[in-house]
């Protein structure tokens, strides 16, 4: 069966902050770009980051990139690579700047530069006292990012394919890149789309938890995709547990509550990050921060009649800070709990909130295949979606909507340099939609068998069980078997719509397919790891190894291959920061 | 004990409608399930798949859920079930045509927001760092930067029923006062110009249906209020 065909430069797929960031490089330089985007971009989850961007712009008090940069490679835990990090923290002010003037409505200083707040571990001098970092727009800072980039891309004329869901990558005989398989959601109808370099800026995955922060739409396609295509994904047993989701909703609240001089209380009334971090207290690092309080519920100081949660102590702000600089998080509170913040504390408790790992990329976007990182031509990747690597082990707060901005420019300027090179796109191979067309059918053939929602659930309940903030060889081991088995059911997937038009029940199948590709892989990285390093806990190995373990993970779908890689020990220009304990 | 409610539900598939229908349900809640959008997620896991509507991030900052809701337009995530009279009758937002059940086809909506020229233009060489801006002139944003564009207001509004192509309807024109009220715009007369036409900006008949609905609590009519106080003040 032969598929329509559309032929451009460069397509990027996804809308969100990397995405938009991405295409408006393409389109400003007049590159023949289309982006695909599951939803309207302003409906992104980008939109949902609340606290801050970060830049060393040093607007209230001394500040500068080398200190951000040691930073991040401390909460990263010494598993991000140097040049990577270098890249995004020297970039970042020139990033905001950007932003800034593309009109994004940044919150002012009396003299009228950026508002900079604190945020869990940005530091001064090298660590040693906290300081105001994070550029933020009240505690919707994503969501004024998010229209802003939409925005600069309408006056760009971008070229948008709006609710169209990729599906597969297409690959040569030689491994290039030369397109996608996508979906056309409104009509049903399959398309291949021919392009001389394809980028990825999916986002993350955060749906393979049964508590999560994350929109309905973060599936994890873009991994899914490249596993499919036997890529690899990298350290993606590291996930990022924000210490504060609302208890029983999992909605976010900022740590820019925590910026602003909030804190958290255990059932004793005691504010007990003091006892585990004693210089940053609640503004440690996020993964230090969830340790704490599953401790304090673990150990029966937890809040409530279940003893499950901690609280987000803010009433002590008052309201005109509260309404001026955190409204978002108050709405919330108030919509969901039925507390009002400025009176009462919020319950909170750690939820899946970021996929540190995801497709290996180097800083300029390339996306990189193995030991020896052999760049895989026509393919690149940005944002929480691809592995540069700057987040390491843990992720620093912030520093995700800087990572989408700067890597997504990095990236579309990689992909201009690469399709000047060439006059049009390299050959389809035959049969380029086989793959994907025999997946739907199958998908269409089936009326019975494993009904999507169980599959889902059950993989959600087995992640949550088996690889949530604190893991064990035993906890590990039962929950590979179980993910294991959880895939085997999901290859016998069926739904009973088997209409064309604007089928939900398909997008939602065929995004699970790439989520539990995701959820084996993260299950399967972290049984291997005997160590404990940021985010990657482990009860039974509570050291970091760094003779051992200071290595990337690279995990390919075929056989749950893993391999490892080294870390980028070499900055672009400054001296590497050698390994040393992580105190805050 | 579980609690069961409820749902009339706008149905029309064009693979196998002639017209469109209300299909009834009744569904089993948990004791999480405190919003509507809970409700049809748990429908369409466990009773009907083809049951079709747009949500995403689930926490009413993506403006994707929005729907008519007993006759009222909202978010579904934001809308307690507690405060539904049942049956609870579930339309597509008015005025647009619909493509499937909930789902509309939003393309008149976004041309209206894309024909405002919704960025800020300032053609000036840009400094090395950010743009200066008094906290007073940023605080002239609030109230309008907030908009998620989920068409609640614009489907709410006689005037955007019957003349959606050439009225541009409040969440344009709350857009269009967002960049007109930024001191860092630089096209204020060209903005105004636009606007000065019989059906752009004064089809508004100040109904206020757009103030009531609004999930994010936002004032398009008084966004619109200050377009024609800009527009009098330029004419003196």
């Amino acid at each position: 069966m032969s598929l329509p065909i559309l032929k451009f430069d460069a397509v990027v797929v996804g809308g969100g902050g990397a995405g938009l960031r991405a295409a408006l490089q393409l389109s400003e330089a007049g590159v023949k770009t289309v982006v695909l985007s599951k939803v309207f971009p302003t409906r992104s989850h980008t939109a949902a980051a609340q606290g801050g961007i970060s830049a060393s712009f040093g607007n209230s008090e001394e500040d500068n990139w080398h200190w951000h940069m040691y930073d991040t490679v401390k909460g990263a835990d010494w598993l991000g690579d140097q040049d990577s990090i270098e890249f995004m923290c020297k970039q970042a002010t020139e990033a905001v700047a950007e932003l800034e003037h593309y009109g994004m409505p940044f919150d002012r200083l009396e003299n009228g530069k950026i508002y900079q707040r604190p945020f869990g571990g940005h530091m001064a001098e090298f660590g040693k006292k906290p300081v105001r970092r994070a550029c933020a727009v009240a505690d919707r800072t994503g969501h004024a990012m998010l229209h802003a980039l939409y925005q600069r891309n309408v006056k760009a004329q971008t070229h948008f394919f709006v609710e169209w869901m990729a599906l597969d990558l297409i690959r040569d005989k030689d491994g290039d890149v030369v397109g996608v398989t996508a979906l056309e959601m409104e009509t049903g109808q399959v398309y291949i789309i021919h392009a001389k370099a394809v980028l990825f800026a999916t986002g993350g995955s955060g749906r393979i938890y049964q508590a999560s922060t994350n929109a309905f739409i973060n599936t994890g396609d873009g991994v899914g995709m490249a596993l499919r295509a036997g890529l690899p994904v990298e350290d993606i047993e590291f996930w990022q547990f924000h210490p504060t989701g609302l208890y029983g909703a999992g909605v976010l609240i900022t740590e820019g509550v925590r910026g602003e001089g909030g804190y958290l209380l255990n059932a004793n009334g005691e504010r007990f990050m003091e006892r585990y971090a004693p210089t940053a207290k609640d503004l440690a690092s996020r993964d230090v921060v969830s340790r704490a309080m599953q401790v304090e519920i673990n150990e029966g100081r937890g809040c409530g009649a279940g003893k499950d949660h901690v609280l987000l102590k803010l009433d002590h702000l008052g309201a005109e800070v509260i309404d001026q600089r955190l409204p978002g998080i108050r709405e919330i509170s108030i919509q969901f709990l039925g507390i009002d913040p400025v009176k009462q504390p919020i319950p909170v408790v750690p939820t899946c909130h970021y996929m540190m790992g995801g497709i290996p990329t180097n800083y300029r976007g390339e996306v990189i295949d193995g030991v020896d990182e052999k760049i895989v031509k026509g393919f690149y990747a940005a944002g929480e979606c691809a592995c540069a690597s700057v987040h390491g082990a843990n992720r620093l707060g912030t520093n995700s909507l800087l990572d989408l901005v700067v890597f997504g420019k990095s990236a579309g300027n990689s992909v201009i340099e690469y399709v000047k090179t060439m006059d049009e796109p390299k050959e389809l191979p035959e049969n380029a939609a086989e793959f994907t067309l025999a997946r739907l059918a199958k998908l269409e053939a089936a009326t019975s068998g494993e009904k999507l929602a169980d599959v889902r659930r059950d993989m959600q309940v087995c992640m949550q069980q088996h690889a949530s903030v604190f893991r064990t060889q035993k906890v590990l081991d039962e929950g590979v078997a179980n993910i294991l088995d959880v895939y085997k059911r999901a290859q016998n997937l069926y739904i009973d719509d088997k209409s064309k038009v604007f089928n939900t029940a398909r997008v939602e199948a065929l995004e699970f397919l790439n989520t539990i590709e995701v959820a084996v892989a993260t299950m399967v990285a972290a049984r291997e790891r005997t160590e404990s390093r940021g985010a990657h806990a482990r009860e039974d190995y509570p050291d970091r190894n760094d003779e051992k373990w200071m290595k990337h993970t690279l995990y390919y779908s075929n056989g749950n291959r893993l391999e490892y890689k080294e870390v980028h020990t070499k900055p672009l220009s400054v001296d590497y920061i050698p390994p040393a304990k992580r105190v805050y | 004990m579980a609690k069961k409610m409820k749902f009339s539900i706008y149905r029309y598939n064009p693979d196998t409608d002639t017209k469109p229908y209300y299909q009834d349900y009744e569904v089993e809640l948990g004791e999480h399930d405190k919003k509507l959008l809970n409700a049809l997620v748990k429908l369409k896991e466990e009773l009907d798949d083809s049951v079709s509507f747009r949500r995403s991030c689930r926490e009413g900052v993506c403006g994707s859920d929005a729907m008519n809701i007993n006759g009222r337009n909202g978010l579904a995530c934001l809308t307690d079930l507690d405060s539904l009279k049942e049956p609870v009758v579930l339309n597509p937002i008015p005025g647009l045509p619909v493509i499937r059940d909930l789902i509309v086809d939003m393309t008149q909506f976004f041309h209206q927001y894309h024909s405002i020229k919704p960025y800020v233009i300032d053609e000036q060489p840009m400094p090395e760092n950010e743009r200066l801006q008094s906290p007073e002139d940023r605080k002239e944003l609030d109230g309008v930067i907030e908009c998620i564009l989920c068409a609640c207001c614009s489907t709410s509004c006689p005037s955007f029923w019957w003349n959606p192509d050439k009225f541009l309807g409040p969440a344009a024109l709350l857009h269009a006062y967002r960049f007109l009220a930024d001191s860092r715009d630089q096209a204020t007369n060209e903005r105004l110009n636009d606007l000065n036409d019989p059906y752009r900006l004064f089809r508004c008949h100040t109904i206020m249906n757009c103030v009531d609905v609004c999930p994010k609590h936002l004032n398009p009519t008084k966004a619109i209020g200050k377009i024609k106080e800009m527009m009098v003040s330029r004419m003196v």
